[in-house]
């Protein structure tokens, strides 16, 4: 026999359920809208301010005060030809840079924007963090090796071995996190901070993970594979048009990124300075960001590139010891609190 | 009465009563194939309006103006491949962090003394490979 009753409450939990994936639907499109936007406001404060540190104007002409420039230079490589060179491996090729883009803004999901302001809470999410960003190197990887040129896998191969070199860095600064927080969750890392940011205690891991950051990111000082005497542009010579967007957006993305992370790993993410409580949490949090933001496009300014040999006896000979003693430091200090 | 409360629950949960698997991950699937589906839109929607005139000089590789001397596929330095395999060493290390570290309240000087014994082990690895030269680059 049919069971009706059975059938109505079927019916019902698909209309609240597909109601639920259109909210769903929205909030990410929305999320990704706000993020494309920013990455474009990066790429000309990145512009503006580089300009004004070397005395001259920098982009002036679209819009007002050049503020549609991002704009202008997205619709661009919009509308041109997608390049595929006739020894390459095509789907690897066209693969690469989708995969990086998609790497890069699904980290995303669980950055805490303000209090109560975030797509996911779950409670491993700065381990989703550690493993979604590893699986970054992959996507440089397939682009060095499908493009067949020499340029692109040289670059790609530096990237990858600076990128993954980096990384031990970063984890250990993860575990030091956990350990303060005792917690994998990024909210609890940013409610740990509520009376003391970890700015304070933590100091000089902050300036470790601000240099491990800058060359997570592939940016000067450490921008080796673009490094543009030797190999052109790196691990992307051979793409065009919005397959070398995709890989741009992704780098910027990943920067903004980053400069989350650190605010809330060391400037306790939303929370307000004490007197300002009333101004509201993300723009707390945006503010911290933009400030870290700013501070990857000065150090572009102002410091020399890095020779590669100097650039991995940095991260294996100095900063990996240095981690792994400031944990093991800081846990004996936190066992008689 | 029975009744009256049981639509406020209802109305609490809009997915209504039945059981659906649904937890804290359950959003992460939906996020992961929309954002996926996103990325793979916006390449094919720029190759299918893009004018596209290619011909054999411009689908060569870039190699400063010359054609391409050799295939790129040629053998590379083994640093590299020793750097990744380092790093999967240093990686593993870094995992059996991650329990002790969660954990750090409830063990206390007990898991403390247990990870003096690891780093130590570490730390021995750390220095054979430093004085074998495997971390120096030249």
């Amino acid at each position: 026999m049919f069971n009706y009753n059975l059938y109505f409450e079927y019916i019902k939990n698909i209309y609240f359920y597909n109601e639920y994936l259109i909210y769903a639907l929205s909030l990410v499109l929305v999320n990704l809208i706000f993020l494309l936007l920013s990455i474009a406001i990066t790429t000309l404060l990145e512009r503006k301010v580089m300009s004004s540190i070397q005395r001259r104007r920098g982009p002036n002409v679209v819009g007002l005060f050049g503020l549609l420039q991002p704009i202008a230079d997205g619709l661009k490589l919009f509308l041109k030809e997608i390049i595929i060179p006739s020894h390459s491996n095509v789907f690897i090729f066209l693969f690469a840079p989708v995969f990086t883009f998609f790497t890069s803004i699904i980290l995303w999901l669980v950055i805490p924007f303000g209090e109560s302001v975030s797509l996911l809470d779950f409670s491993y999410s700065s381990l989703y963090l550690l493993a979604i960003s590893s699986l970054g190197v992959y996507g440089i990887i397939f682009s060095g090796w499908s493009s067949n040129s020499k340029y692109a896998f040289l670059g790609g191969l530096r990237s990858a071995a600076q990128m993954i070199s980096y990384e031990v860095t970063i984890s250990f600064i993860f575990v030091t996190m956990i350990i303060m927080s005792s917690s994998f969750n990024l909210i609890d890392f940013v409610l740990a901070q509520e009376y003391v940011w970890f700015i304070f205690p933590l100091f000089p891991l902050y300036f470790i993970f601000m240099i491990s950051a800058l060359a997570e990111t592939n940016r000067a000082p450490f921008d080796l594979p673009e490094a543009e005497a030797e190999l052109v542009a790196g691990y992307n010579v051979e793409y065009s048009s919005i397959a070398f967007a995709l890989f741009f957006l992704g780098e910027y993305s990943n920067i903004i990124l980053m400069s989350g992370i650190a605010s809330i790993f060391f400037w306790g993410g939303w929370l307000s300075p004490i007197g300002l409580a009333f101004l509201p949490s993300f723009f707390a949090f945006s503010i911290k960001v933009s400030i870290h933001v700013f501070i990857f496009i000065w150090v572009r300014a102002s410091f020399p590139r890095y020779r590669y040999d100097q650039l991995m006896k940095l991260g294996w000979k100095t900063l990996i010891p240095i981690t792994m003693i400031i944990l093991y430091f800081y846990s004996f200090i936190l066992l008689f609190i | 009465m029975k009744k009256i409360l049981n639509e406020n629950i209802n109305s609490f949960y809009p997915m209504g009563n039945t059981y659906y698997y649904y937890n804290e991950y359950s959003n992460f699937f939906f996020y992961f194939f929309v954002l996926l589906g996103v990325s793979f839109l916006i390449l094919a929607l720029c190759y299918i309006i893009t004018i596209k005139n290619p011909y054999n000089e411009k689908n060569s590789g870039y190699e400063c103006g010359f054609d391409p001397f050799s295939d790129a596929r040629e053998p590379f330095y083994v640093k590299f491949y020793l750097i990744s395999i380092l790093f999967i060493i240093f990686d593993v290390e870094v995992v059996f962090f991650f329990p002790w570290a969660i954990s750090f309240k409830q063990l206390f000087f007990f898991g403390y003394y247990i990870m003096y014994i690891f780093i130590i082990i570490l730390i021995i690895g750390f220095v054979y490979e430093w004085k074998k030269g495997s971390l120096d680059w030249d």
